[in-house]
């Protein structure tokens, strides 16, 4: 259960090898121990995280999770919500993709739509059937600002987002009152291995500092925010820019 | 009753009115309908819920079924002679005392609040100013009726199944629905105290009186001002008292010794802003309050709501803490560790964190309840706005408190880390024993009990 303070007890990380995911368990880590369960592909990185949370003090647990695979995400919430509640999931899996291939390579784009958009609406509707079965529970829906206002270069990558955000956001509406919520991040640029030798965007951030607004908004009851915070005021510019002027912007 | 299948769901909150769940609330009039929400229940289990004064999480369920059990209230059964009385547990301590008062019978515990139902005193095991000399309600208890998980109803008691009795006093519902009880009351001559109030100016002098003269009353509590730094820190009011004869009385009260009202005077509006309790209005309450109390004063005839229950005068109180709800926290420190309640004071002074008055207490011998909160020592109570940075402070006060040998109160704390309480209530195996072999499939479940893996 989450307490009268906000404190966690259990975490589920659902593409637990990211790097928001795992900062995200680190930042909760400092405050307490608490169960976290890394739900991810069996990797050796699956397996370093692992042995990292358990040394900053969490009991872990993993299990198996793959975006590619249609039966994965009914699987991977059923097992870990078997060791008990869950009450804060971080749906932190996604792809970025090369712009340029996606631009003439179908089945590359129909696969980031699988990975980042459809997985993760299974994913969603997984946590929120257990959730609401519990009756309490916080799903933290990693989206982007590329979603708000799509942009030409990474069109397909921004659609998705804008996709899964649009869902996170309406499953949030349909859980008021059920004891469950959802909390939609929506980061800018955030320097990790997802986007490994690109050079800065402006308001450019890190995975410890979306980790610290997810565990704010989570004890604040926010539903949505954005890393960093001025990045709001952007969006909403931009998302009011007229089409003309705003494929003219270079980016 | 409502088919507890299609019963609705409601959020549910305790006291504090922080971390609100859903669960499908069934009023229960009876043995029978707790059985049948029973045999109705989904794997979230089942908890019995009465007024809903613990502050925290103890009756809610979330995702599950939970007994309103206050519409079971019937008075079964009253033996005058012996002073006993049988009920069902859904009565408050408000219907006892207007019923039984009149009649020269007090309840044998009352807590500051006298919306309690009697299950409810017993799962948490209350206390009140006389626990140094009477103990905590369940210690008052004959026996109590409980149905536990596989359907049967078990009379038990501390001499009739006591391991199971230990287990459900202080137990927080989760041994079983608690049905009916024996209590056994306290005969009383009038429905006056006798109190006499002394004003101390630090910490210590209002300990070493408490600790020199309690013995000498039988009632004692202490309002202390935790806004108070420095030399004035723990500057306080002690009150002290008994019930009085009827040749105490003034000759007009002689002729109706036993005259009894319990009534709420005026309620608290609906919406509080938030921060109406900061720094400075909590200091400046404090200062009045303070200044307003005699130095010293002798035989005074009070009323029982007047001594007993001076919050009860206003309803919903809780209300003032504004919309994030707050904490109370209530810890034990045992005797011969008063230098733990001393630097626990100065933490929360220092923190800066607004409280009305916080209450000191010095309970008496603890009793063998598994999960029961008093100990011989001290115990301070205070109340906490929820704001950011209360969990590292409190974090931080259950380590002095543990360290000191110390535990918080079950039916008030709502963030101790499960780990800490396993420290600060070494017999919590022994009650999961007893759990696993009443209730196997661990049927009876809460929020409290989730969060803490009881």
């Amino acid at each position: 259960m989450i307490d009268a303070l906000g404190s966690v007890g259990s975490l589920l990380l659902v593409g637990g090898t990211s790097d928001i995911a795992v900062a995200t368990a680190h930042r909760y880590l400092r405050e307490r121990p608490l169960r976290v369960v890394v739900a991810a592909r069996d990797t050796p990185r699956r397996s370093a995280v692992a042995e990292e949370l358990r040394a900053a003090g969490g009991r872990v647990e993993v299990v198996d999770f793959d975006a590619d695979d249609p039966g994965s995400p009914a699987r991977a919430v059923a097992e870990a919500a078997a060791g008990g509640d869950i009450d804060v999931a971080v749906v932190a899996f996604g792809q970025l993709g090369d712009a340029e291939q996606l631009r003439t390579d179908a089945a590359a784009a129909a696969h980031l739509a699988q990975v980042n958009y459809v997985a993760a609406v299974a994913v969603g509707t997984e946590l929120a059937g257990r959730m609401r079965t519990q009756g309490h529970g916080e799903i933290v829906a990693l989206s982007s600002v590329a979603g708000e206002r799509v942009r030409k270069a990474n069109y397909v990558y921004g659609s998705t987002k804008a996709g899964m955000d649009a869902f996170y956001s309406g499953l949030g509406d349909s859980l008021a009152g059920s004891g469950v919520s959802v909390l939609v991040v929506r980061p800018g640029f955030v320097r990790s291995k997802m986007t490994e030798g690109m050079p800065d965007a402006p308001l450019a951030t890190t995975p410890e500092a979306v980790a610290e607004a997810i565990v704010a908004g989570v004890r604040g009851g926010r539903h949505t925010i954005w890393v960093p915070g001025a990045m709001r005021w952007v969006m909403s510019g931009l998302r009011h820019t007229p089409r003309a002027i705003f494929r003219r912007l270079p980016f | 009753m409502a088919d507890p299948r299609t019963a609705e769901e409601v959020l549910l909150t305790g006291w504090g009115r922080t971390a609100p769940t859903p669960a499908r609330l069934v009023a229960v009039h009876g043995p029978e309908d707790a059985a049948a929400v029973l045999a109705a229940r989904t794997p979230r289990g089942v908890v019995a819920r009465g007024l809903a004064r613990s502050y925290n999480d103890a009756a809610q369920n979330a995702g599950g079924h939970v007994l309103d059990m206050t519409a079971a209230d019937r008075v079964l059964d009253v033996d005058l002679a012996a002073g006993e009385v049988e009920v069902e547990a859904g009565i408050s301590l408000d219907r006892l005392m207007n019923l039984f008062v009149p009649m020269g019978l007090f309840v044998p515990v009352t807590p500051g609040t006298r919306y309690v139902t009697v299950g409810g005193a017993v799962a948490a095991d209350i206390h009140g100013k006389n626990h140094h000399v009477a103990g905590t309600f369940s210690e008052h208890v004959a026996w109590l009726d409980l149905l536990t998980a596989d359907g049967e109803v078990r009379r038990v008691g501390p001499d009739r199944d006591p391991e199971l009795f230990w287990a459900t006093a202080g137990g927080m519902g989760l041994t079983g629905v608690i049905l009916r009880a024996r209590i056994r009351m306290k005969p009383v001559e009038s429905s006056r105290i006798v109190v006499d109030t002394d004003r101390t100016p630090d910490l210590d002098s209002l300990m070493s009186l408490m600790a020199g003269t309690d013995h000498l009353y039988d009632y004692s509590v202490a309002w202390i001002d935790c806004v108070a730094r420095g030399a004035r820190m723990g500057r306080s009011v002690l009150t002290r008292g008994r019930f009085a004869r009827r040749d105490e009385l003034a000759p007009e009260q002689q002729a109706d010794p036993l005259r009894y009202s319990g009534r709420v005077r005026l309620s608290a509006p609906g919406v509080f802003p938030p921060g109406l309790l900061n720094p400075a209005t909590v200091a400046a309450f404090n200062e009045v309050w303070y200044r307003k109390s005699p130095r010293r004063k002798r035989d005074q005839l009070q009323t029982i709501g007047a001594f007993f229950h001076p919050l009860d005068g206003v309803g919903s109180w809780n209300r003032v803490y504004g919309p994030r709800g707050f904490v109370q926290y209530q810890f034990v420190v045992p005797d011969g560790r008063e230098e733990a309640m001393r630097r626990a004071l100065e933490r929360i002074s220092r923190s800066g964190h607004a409280s009305f008055l916080a209450v000191l207490k010095r309970f008496g011998e603890g009793n063998p309840g598994m999960l029961s909160f008093p100990l011989p020592g001290w115990t301070l109570a205070l109340d906490i706005p929820v704001v950011s940075g209360l969990a590292a402070l409190l974090d931080e006060l259950d380590e002095l408190v543990v360290g000191a040998g110390g535990r918080v109160y079950l039916a008030k704390d709502p963030r101790v880390r499960p780990e800490v309480l396993e420290q600060m209530y070494p017999r919590l195996g022994a009650f999961r024993d007893v759990r696993r072999r009443v209730d196997p499939e661990g049927v009876f479940t809460s929020d409290l009990a989730r969060r803490l893996s009881l």
